[in-house]
Protein backbone atom coordinates (compact mmCIF):
# COMPACT_ATOMS: atom_id res chain seq x y z
CA UNK A 1 0.00 0.00 0.00
CA UNK A 2 1.51 3.17 -0.69
CA UNK A 3 1.74 6.12 2.38
CA UNK A 4 -0.66 8.69 1.43
CA UNK A 5 -0.97 11.62 3.81
CA UNK A 6 -4.34 12.41 5.21
CA UNK A 7 -5.02 15.05 2.66
CA UNK A 8 -3.49 12.96 -0.26
CA UNK A 9 -6.14 10.34 0.97
CA UNK A 10 -9.13 12.60 1.02
CA UNK A 11 -8.36 14.06 -2.53
CA UNK A 12 -7.76 10.86 -4.05
CA UNK A 13 -11.07 9.72 -2.67
CA UNK A 14 -12.51 12.53 -3.76
CA UNK A 15 -11.51 12.07 -7.20
CA UNK A 16 -12.44 8.68 -7.25
CA UNK A 17 -16.14 9.60 -6.10
CA UNK A 18 -16.27 12.71 -8.70
CA UNK A 19 -15.29 9.98 -11.45
CA UNK A 20 -17.64 7.49 -10.45
CA UNK A 21 -20.65 10.17 -10.17
CA UNK A 22 -19.89 11.08 -13.70
CA UNK A 23 -19.77 7.53 -15.30
CA UNK A 24 -22.88 7.02 -13.46
CA UNK A 25 -24.29 10.14 -15.06
CA UNK A 26 -22.53 9.40 -18.71
CA UNK A 27 -24.07 5.67 -18.18
CA UNK A 28 -27.85 7.06 -18.36
CA UNK A 29 -27.40 7.73 -21.63
CA UNK A 30 -25.85 4.34 -22.83
CA UNK A 31 -28.16 1.27 -23.64
CA UNK A 32 -29.21 -0.40 -20.61
CA UNK A 33 -32.01 -2.26 -18.24
CA UNK A 34 -34.07 -5.26 -19.83
CA UNK A 35 -35.84 -2.76 -21.64
CA UNK A 36 -35.63 -5.26 -25.19
CA UNK A 37 -38.34 -5.34 -27.19
CA UNK A 38 -38.59 -7.54 -30.30
CA UNK A 39 -35.34 -9.48 -29.21
CA UNK A 40 -37.09 -13.29 -28.67
CA UNK A 41 -34.74 -15.13 -26.35
CA UNK A 42 -35.57 -17.64 -23.67
CA UNK A 43 -34.77 -15.39 -20.93
CA UNK A 44 -36.38 -13.09 -18.53
CA UNK A 45 -37.03 -9.55 -19.61
CA UNK A 46 -36.94 -10.80 -23.23
CA UNK A 47 -40.08 -11.39 -26.07
CA UNK A 48 -41.00 -15.21 -25.56
CA UNK A 49 -39.84 -16.59 -29.08
CA UNK A 50 -43.32 -17.80 -31.26
CA UNK A 51 -44.06 -21.25 -31.91
CA UNK A 52 -46.77 -23.22 -33.27
CA UNK A 53 -47.00 -26.90 -32.20
CA UNK A 54 -50.60 -30.01 -32.49
CA UNK A 55 -51.67 -31.03 -29.26
CA UNK A 56 -52.80 -34.50 -28.44
CA UNK A 57 -55.92 -34.36 -30.11
CA UNK A 58 -54.40 -32.72 -33.59
CA UNK A 59 -55.54 -29.21 -32.58
CA UNK A 60 -52.92 -26.55 -33.56
CA UNK A 61 -51.80 -23.63 -30.93
CA UNK A 62 -49.92 -20.51 -31.54
CA UNK A 63 -47.86 -19.14 -28.91
CA UNK A 64 -48.55 -15.63 -30.42
CA UNK A 65 -52.66 -16.24 -30.69
CA UNK A 66 -52.39 -16.19 -26.71
CA UNK A 67 -50.89 -12.55 -26.30
CA UNK A 68 -53.32 -10.74 -23.65
CA UNK A 69 -53.42 -13.95 -21.25
CA UNK A 70 -50.57 -15.51 -18.81
CA UNK A 71 -48.93 -18.05 -20.50
CA UNK A 72 -47.47 -20.99 -18.77
CA UNK A 73 -44.82 -22.82 -21.10
CA UNK A 74 -43.81 -26.10 -19.21
CA UNK A 75 -41.56 -28.83 -21.63
CA UNK A 76 -41.57 -32.37 -20.10
CA UNK A 77 -40.86 -35.83 -21.13
CA UNK A 78 -42.85 -39.19 -19.41
CA UNK A 79 -39.47 -40.86 -19.04
CA UNK A 80 -38.99 -37.76 -16.82
CA UNK A 81 -38.90 -38.03 -12.46
CA UNK A 82 -39.14 -34.58 -12.21
CA UNK A 83 -41.48 -33.59 -14.81
CA UNK A 84 -43.95 -36.63 -13.28
CA UNK A 85 -43.24 -35.49 -10.39
CA UNK A 86 -44.34 -31.89 -10.92
CA UNK A 87 -47.57 -32.67 -12.94
CA UNK A 88 -50.35 -33.18 -10.42
CA UNK A 89 -49.17 -29.71 -8.37
CA UNK A 90 -49.40 -27.99 -12.20
CA UNK A 91 -52.97 -29.41 -12.92
CA UNK A 92 -53.84 -28.44 -9.33
CA UNK A 93 -52.96 -24.86 -9.77
CA UNK A 94 -54.38 -25.12 -13.39
CA UNK A 95 -57.89 -25.83 -11.96
CA UNK A 96 -57.55 -23.79 -9.03
CA UNK A 97 -57.36 -20.69 -11.66
CA UNK A 98 -59.60 -22.31 -14.67
CA UNK A 99 -61.36 -18.65 -14.69
CA UNK A 100 -58.42 -16.75 -15.03
CA UNK A 101 -56.69 -15.52 -18.24
CA UNK A 102 -53.90 -18.25 -17.57
CA UNK A 103 -52.80 -20.48 -19.91
CA UNK A 104 -50.84 -23.76 -19.21
CA UNK A 105 -49.25 -25.46 -22.26
CA UNK A 106 -47.46 -28.74 -21.74
CA UNK A 107 -45.13 -28.82 -24.28
CA UNK A 108 -43.74 -32.93 -24.66
CA UNK A 109 -40.83 -33.07 -25.79
CA UNK A 110 -41.99 -35.94 -28.40
CA UNK A 111 -38.52 -36.19 -30.41
CA UNK A 112 -36.99 -37.80 -27.05
CA UNK A 113 -40.47 -39.44 -25.43
CA UNK A 114 -42.51 -42.09 -26.55
CA UNK A 115 -45.81 -41.17 -27.94
CA UNK A 116 -48.00 -43.65 -26.11
CA UNK A 117 -46.49 -43.49 -23.03
CA UNK A 118 -46.86 -39.97 -22.79
CA UNK A 119 -50.42 -40.01 -24.05
CA UNK A 120 -51.04 -43.34 -21.21
CA UNK A 121 -49.41 -40.70 -18.55
CA UNK A 122 -51.97 -37.66 -19.62
CA UNK A 123 -54.24 -40.20 -19.13
CA UNK A 124 -53.56 -41.68 -15.95
CA UNK A 125 -53.30 -37.79 -14.05
CA UNK A 126 -56.25 -36.77 -16.22
CA UNK A 127 -54.54 -33.98 -17.36
CA UNK A 128 -57.08 -31.12 -18.51
CA UNK A 129 -54.27 -28.61 -19.79
CA UNK A 130 -53.47 -28.72 -23.57
CA UNK A 131 -50.17 -30.81 -23.96
CA UNK A 132 -48.39 -29.94 -27.37
CA UNK A 133 -46.13 -32.28 -29.02
CA UNK A 134 -42.57 -31.19 -30.03
CA UNK A 135 -41.81 -33.70 -32.62
CA UNK A 136 -38.88 -31.74 -34.26
CA UNK A 137 -37.36 -30.53 -31.24
CA UNK A 138 -38.85 -26.85 -32.33
CA UNK A 139 -39.46 -25.59 -29.19
CA UNK A 140 -36.41 -27.14 -27.15
CA UNK A 141 -34.37 -25.56 -29.72
CA UNK A 142 -35.86 -21.85 -29.70
CA UNK A 143 -35.91 -22.15 -25.45
CA UNK A 144 -32.03 -23.39 -25.48
CA UNK A 145 -34.06 -26.25 -23.27
CA UNK A 146 -30.97 -28.05 -21.45
CA UNK A 147 -32.81 -29.99 -18.69
CA UNK A 148 -36.17 -31.53 -18.52
CA UNK A 149 -38.61 -30.12 -16.94
CA UNK A 150 -38.17 -26.62 -18.35
CA UNK A 151 -40.80 -23.66 -18.01
CA UNK A 152 -41.83 -20.69 -18.82
CA UNK A 153 -43.62 -17.90 -17.42
CA UNK A 154 -44.66 -15.67 -19.75
CA UNK A 155 -46.75 -12.69 -19.67
CA UNK A 156 -49.84 -11.33 -20.98
CA UNK A 157 -47.26 -9.15 -23.32
CA UNK A 158 -45.73 -11.69 -24.47
CA UNK A 159 -42.59 -10.96 -22.46
CA UNK A 160 -40.50 -13.81 -20.28
CA UNK A 161 -41.26 -12.82 -16.60
CA UNK A 162 -38.96 -15.90 -15.09
CA UNK A 163 -37.50 -19.31 -16.50
CA UNK A 164 -36.84 -22.19 -13.98
CA UNK A 165 -35.44 -25.16 -15.51
CA UNK A 166 -35.33 -29.06 -13.39
CA UNK A 167 -37.56 -29.62 -10.72
CA UNK A 168 -40.42 -31.06 -9.59
CA UNK A 169 -41.63 -27.04 -8.85
CA UNK A 170 -43.32 -27.18 -5.77
CA UNK A 171 -47.35 -26.10 -5.55
CA UNK A 172 -45.85 -22.50 -3.79
CA UNK A 173 -44.00 -21.97 -6.62
CA UNK A 174 -46.38 -22.20 -8.97
CA UNK A 175 -49.30 -20.59 -7.05
CA UNK A 176 -46.67 -17.21 -6.13
CA UNK A 177 -45.86 -17.27 -9.97
CA UNK A 178 -49.15 -17.66 -11.44
CA UNK A 179 -50.55 -14.77 -9.01
CA UNK A 180 -47.89 -12.35 -10.13
CA UNK A 181 -48.43 -13.05 -13.71
CA UNK A 182 -52.45 -12.35 -13.36
CA UNK A 183 -51.55 -9.12 -11.08
CA UNK A 184 -49.76 -8.09 -13.89
CA UNK A 185 -52.59 -9.09 -16.36
CA UNK A 186 -54.70 -6.27 -14.84
CA UNK B 1 -23.26 -20.56 -21.85
CA UNK B 2 -22.96 -23.67 -20.24
CA UNK B 3 -26.13 -23.51 -17.49
CA UNK B 4 -26.12 -27.71 -17.14
CA UNK B 5 -23.20 -30.32 -16.92
CA UNK B 6 -24.40 -33.52 -18.20
CA UNK B 7 -22.84 -35.86 -15.69
CA UNK B 8 -23.34 -40.07 -15.58
CA UNK B 9 -27.18 -39.10 -16.61
CA UNK B 10 -27.81 -36.11 -14.86
CA UNK B 11 -27.58 -32.69 -15.19
CA UNK B 12 -25.95 -30.55 -12.82
CA UNK B 13 -26.89 -26.75 -12.43
CA UNK B 14 -23.18 -25.13 -13.11
CA UNK B 15 -24.16 -21.95 -11.40
CA UNK B 16 -24.77 -23.13 -7.36
CA UNK B 17 -21.97 -25.84 -8.12
CA UNK B 18 -19.38 -22.75 -9.14
CA UNK B 19 -20.97 -20.73 -5.76
CA UNK B 20 -20.44 -24.45 -3.44
CA UNK B 21 -16.65 -24.88 -4.52
CA UNK B 22 -16.33 -20.60 -3.90
CA UNK B 23 -17.40 -20.78 -0.99
CA UNK B 24 -15.06 -24.07 0.16
CA UNK B 25 -11.67 -22.38 -1.37
CA UNK B 26 -12.90 -18.97 -0.28
CA UNK B 27 -13.82 -20.33 3.81
CA UNK B 28 -10.10 -22.19 3.25
CA UNK B 29 -8.23 -18.73 2.17
CA UNK B 30 -9.70 -17.04 5.08
CA UNK B 31 -9.02 -20.21 7.71
CA UNK B 32 -5.30 -19.78 6.90
CA UNK B 33 -5.13 -16.29 7.29
CA UNK B 34 -7.03 -15.79 10.11
CA UNK B 35 -4.91 -16.14 12.96
CA UNK B 36 -2.89 -12.53 10.97
CA UNK B 37 -6.27 -10.51 12.54
CA UNK B 38 -6.47 -12.55 15.79
CA UNK B 39 -9.18 -14.97 14.95
CA UNK B 40 -8.69 -18.40 15.56
CA UNK B 41 -9.32 -20.24 12.21
CA UNK B 42 -12.17 -22.73 13.89
CA UNK B 43 -14.29 -19.47 14.40
CA UNK B 44 -14.38 -19.03 10.82
CA UNK B 45 -15.67 -22.33 10.01
CA UNK B 46 -18.36 -22.28 12.80
CA UNK B 47 -19.36 -18.33 11.82
CA UNK B 48 -19.69 -19.37 8.16
CA UNK B 49 -21.86 -22.73 9.24
CA UNK B 50 -24.01 -20.53 11.21
CA UNK B 51 -23.97 -18.07 8.66
CA UNK B 52 -25.25 -20.19 5.62
CA UNK B 53 -27.78 -22.00 7.78
CA UNK B 54 -29.44 -19.04 9.06
CA UNK B 55 -29.61 -17.43 5.43
CA UNK B 56 -31.04 -20.78 3.93
CA UNK B 57 -33.26 -20.68 7.02
CA UNK B 58 -34.02 -17.50 7.41
CA UNK B 59 -34.54 -16.69 2.89
CA UNK B 60 -36.85 -19.00 3.32
CA UNK B 61 -38.83 -18.39 6.32
CA UNK B 62 -38.83 -14.83 5.03
CA UNK B 63 -40.40 -16.01 1.31
CA UNK B 64 -43.14 -17.84 2.93
CA UNK B 65 -43.75 -15.06 5.15
CA UNK B 66 -44.81 -13.05 2.52
CA UNK B 67 -46.55 -15.51 0.42
CA UNK B 68 -48.38 -17.27 3.37
CA UNK B 69 -51.91 -18.29 1.16
CA UNK B 70 -49.18 -20.27 -1.44
CA UNK B 71 -47.62 -22.08 1.85
CA UNK B 72 -50.61 -22.71 3.99
CA UNK B 73 -52.38 -24.75 0.55
CA UNK B 74 -49.30 -26.40 0.49
CA UNK B 75 -46.98 -26.38 3.41
CA UNK B 76 -45.25 -28.84 2.24
CA UNK B 77 -43.24 -25.97 -0.22
CA UNK B 78 -41.43 -25.02 3.26
CA UNK B 79 -38.74 -27.61 2.62
CA UNK B 80 -38.64 -27.94 -1.09
CA UNK B 81 -35.60 -27.61 -3.09
CA UNK B 82 -36.75 -24.67 -5.83
CA UNK B 83 -34.67 -21.67 -5.39
CA UNK B 84 -37.75 -19.62 -6.51
CA UNK B 85 -38.75 -20.21 -3.05
CA UNK B 86 -36.65 -17.69 -1.16
CA UNK B 87 -36.22 -14.01 -0.35
CA UNK B 88 -32.26 -13.38 -0.37
CA UNK B 89 -32.48 -10.49 1.41
CA UNK B 90 -34.46 -11.84 4.37
CA UNK B 91 -31.91 -14.91 4.33
CA UNK B 92 -28.80 -12.07 4.64
CA UNK B 93 -30.65 -10.13 7.24
CA UNK B 94 -31.06 -13.75 9.63
CA UNK B 95 -27.43 -14.42 8.51
CA UNK B 96 -26.07 -10.96 9.85
CA UNK B 97 -27.78 -11.88 13.29
CA UNK B 98 -27.02 -14.97 13.52
CA UNK B 99 -23.12 -14.27 12.61
CA UNK B 100 -24.13 -11.06 14.68
CA UNK B 101 -25.29 -12.85 18.06
CA UNK B 102 -22.44 -15.71 18.02
CA UNK B 103 -20.03 -13.26 17.48
CA UNK B 104 -20.78 -11.40 20.18
CA UNK B 105 -21.30 -14.43 22.58
CA UNK B 106 -17.92 -15.57 21.62
CA UNK B 107 -15.98 -12.09 21.93
CA UNK B 108 -14.81 -11.48 17.99
CA UNK B 109 -13.96 -8.00 17.01
CA UNK B 110 -16.08 -6.92 14.85
CA UNK B 111 -13.50 -5.31 12.29
CA UNK B 112 -10.93 -8.18 12.61
CA UNK B 113 -13.43 -10.81 12.07
CA UNK B 114 -14.95 -8.77 8.62
CA UNK B 115 -10.76 -8.37 7.57
CA UNK B 116 -10.72 -12.14 8.25
CA UNK B 117 -13.39 -13.01 6.26
CA UNK B 118 -12.19 -10.71 3.11
CA UNK B 119 -10.88 -13.62 1.65
CA UNK B 120 -14.00 -15.22 1.01
CA UNK B 121 -15.64 -12.39 0.20
CA UNK B 122 -13.26 -11.71 -2.79
CA UNK B 123 -13.41 -15.37 -3.66
CA UNK B 124 -17.09 -15.05 -3.96
CA UNK B 125 -16.86 -12.05 -5.95
CA UNK B 126 -15.14 -13.66 -8.85
CA UNK B 127 -16.82 -16.13 -8.57
CA UNK B 128 -20.66 -15.04 -8.93
CA UNK B 129 -19.51 -13.39 -12.54
CA UNK B 130 -18.45 -16.56 -13.58
CA UNK B 131 -22.13 -18.33 -12.41
CA UNK B 132 -23.74 -15.27 -14.56
CA UNK B 133 -21.34 -16.54 -17.64
CA UNK B 134 -22.49 -19.98 -16.99
CA UNK B 135 -26.19 -18.86 -16.91
CA UNK B 136 -26.45 -16.09 -19.23
CA UNK B 137 -27.39 -13.82 -16.49
CA UNK B 138 -26.46 -10.06 -15.69
CA UNK B 139 -25.67 -10.13 -19.28
CA UNK B 140 -23.93 -7.07 -21.12
CA UNK B 141 -25.30 -4.25 -23.35
CA UNK B 142 -24.80 -4.48 -27.28
CA UNK B 143 -21.25 -3.74 -28.37
CA UNK B 144 -19.51 -4.02 -31.43
CA UNK B 145 -16.22 -4.53 -29.91
CA UNK B 146 -14.00 -7.18 -31.63
CA UNK B 147 -14.43 -9.36 -28.24
CA UNK B 148 -18.60 -9.21 -27.67
CA UNK B 149 -20.18 -12.09 -27.26
CA UNK B 150 -23.29 -13.44 -29.00
CA UNK B 151 -25.67 -14.15 -26.24
CA UNK B 152 -29.52 -13.73 -26.12
CA UNK B 153 -29.56 -12.32 -30.13
CA UNK B 154 -27.22 -9.36 -29.62
CA UNK B 155 -23.17 -9.43 -29.67
CA UNK B 156 -22.57 -7.75 -26.40
CA UNK B 157 -19.86 -6.72 -23.57
CA UNK B 158 -18.91 -9.99 -22.15
CA UNK B 159 -19.23 -8.04 -18.55
CA UNK B 160 -19.14 -11.00 -16.68
CA UNK B 161 -15.98 -11.73 -17.62
CA UNK B 162 -14.82 -7.99 -16.94
CA UNK B 163 -16.59 -8.12 -13.52
CA UNK B 164 -14.67 -11.84 -13.20
CA UNK B 165 -11.00 -10.42 -14.50
CA UNK B 166 -11.25 -7.20 -11.96
CA UNK B 167 -12.48 -9.33 -9.08
CA UNK B 168 -9.86 -12.15 -9.81
CA UNK B 169 -7.71 -8.83 -9.13
CA UNK B 170 -9.08 -7.46 -6.13
CA UNK B 171 -8.62 -10.96 -4.96
CA UNK B 172 -4.72 -11.10 -5.91
CA UNK B 173 -4.25 -8.09 -4.21
CA UNK B 174 -5.78 -9.26 -0.80
CA UNK B 175 -4.02 -12.32 -0.95
CA UNK B 176 -0.73 -11.06 -1.81
CA UNK B 177 -1.30 -8.45 1.09
CA UNK B 178 -0.85 -5.44 -1.20
CA UNK B 179 -3.89 -4.21 0.51
CA UNK B 180 -3.49 -4.99 3.97
CA UNK B 181 0.07 -4.33 6.44
CA UNK B 182 0.24 -6.65 9.40
CA UNK B 183 -0.19 -4.34 12.22
CA UNK B 184 -2.86 -2.54 10.82
CA UNK B 185 -5.94 -2.21 13.06
CA UNK B 186 -9.04 -4.36 12.21
CA UNK B 187 -11.16 -3.38 9.49
CA UNK B 188 -8.67 -1.40 6.79
CA UNK B 189 -8.25 -4.63 4.78
CA UNK B 190 -12.15 -5.18 4.31
CA UNK B 191 -13.12 -1.77 3.54
CA UNK B 192 -9.73 -1.14 1.03
CA UNK B 193 -11.50 -4.33 -0.18
CA UNK B 194 -15.16 -3.56 -0.62
CA UNK B 195 -13.84 0.38 -2.12
CA UNK B 196 -12.33 -1.56 -4.35
CA UNK B 197 -15.00 -3.82 -5.37
CA UNK B 198 -17.91 -0.99 -5.14
CA UNK B 199 -15.53 0.56 -7.54
CA UNK B 200 -15.46 -2.21 -10.36
CA UNK B 201 -19.40 -2.38 -9.99
CA UNK B 202 -19.59 1.02 -10.72
CA UNK B 203 -17.54 0.96 -13.13
CA UNK B 204 -18.70 -2.04 -15.10
CA UNK B 205 -22.20 -1.63 -14.12
CA UNK B 206 -22.76 0.97 -16.93
CA UNK B 207 -21.62 -1.19 -19.23
CA UNK B 208 -24.75 -3.96 -18.41
CA UNK B 209 -27.79 -4.48 -20.41
CA UNK B 210 -29.74 -5.50 -17.51
CA UNK B 211 -29.21 -2.83 -15.39
CA UNK B 212 -32.60 -2.24 -13.42
CA UNK B 213 -33.17 1.52 -14.12
CA UNK B 214 -34.33 4.44 -11.45
CA UNK B 215 -35.47 7.72 -11.45
CA UNK B 216 -33.59 10.36 -14.39
CA UNK B 217 -32.54 6.74 -16.01
CA UNK B 218 -29.63 5.76 -13.36
CA UNK B 219 -29.02 3.00 -12.80
CA UNK B 220 -30.01 1.34 -9.38
CA UNK B 221 -26.81 -0.88 -9.08
CA UNK B 222 -24.87 1.67 -9.89
CA UNK B 223 -26.25 4.29 -7.47
CA UNK B 224 -25.81 1.56 -4.92
CA UNK B 225 -22.08 0.58 -5.50
CA UNK B 226 -21.54 4.69 -5.39
CA UNK B 227 -23.08 4.84 -1.60
CA UNK B 228 -21.14 1.66 -0.78
CA UNK B 229 -17.89 3.05 -2.29
CA UNK B 230 -18.68 6.46 -0.53
CA UNK B 231 -19.28 4.90 2.42
CA UNK B 232 -16.24 2.77 2.63
CA UNK B 233 -14.18 5.51 1.60
CA UNK B 234 -15.59 7.73 4.76
CA UNK B 235 -14.69 4.87 7.02
CA UNK B 236 -11.30 4.23 5.84
CA UNK B 237 -10.68 8.15 6.26
CA UNK B 238 -12.17 8.11 9.60
CA UNK B 239 -10.00 4.73 10.59
CA UNK B 240 -6.55 6.63 9.22
CA UNK B 241 -7.59 10.32 11.21
CA UNK B 242 -7.48 7.77 14.27
CA UNK B 243 -4.89 5.90 13.90
CA UNK B 244 -2.59 9.09 13.05
CA UNK B 245 -4.30 10.64 15.95
CA UNK B 246 -2.76 7.94 18.27
CA UNK B 247 0.46 7.68 17.14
Amino acid sequence: MPNLTQTQFRMLAAAVLIFGAGWMGISTSLPGGTDTPGIPAPKAGFLAPDFTLATLEGESISLSDLRGKAVIVNVWASWCGPCRAEMPALEAVYREYAGEDLVLLAVNAANQDNLNQAAAFVEELRLTFPVLLDEAGQVQRLYQVSALPSTFFIRPDGTIMEVVFGGPMAEALLRTRVEMLLQEAE
Amino acid sequence: MFPYLNLFGAAIAVSPLLILVGLWFGSWLAEKRAAEHGIRAELIYNLMMIGLAAFVIGGRLSYAAQHLNAFTADPLSLISRNFGLFDPFGGAVAAALAVLIYGQGKEIRFWAALDAFTPLFAVLMAVIPAANLATGDAFGAPSSLPWAIELWGEYRHPVQIYEAIAAGGILYLVWSGRMWKTGEPGGFLFLRFTAASALARLIFEGLRGSSPIGLFNIRLYQLAAWAVLAASLVLLDRMRASVNTTE
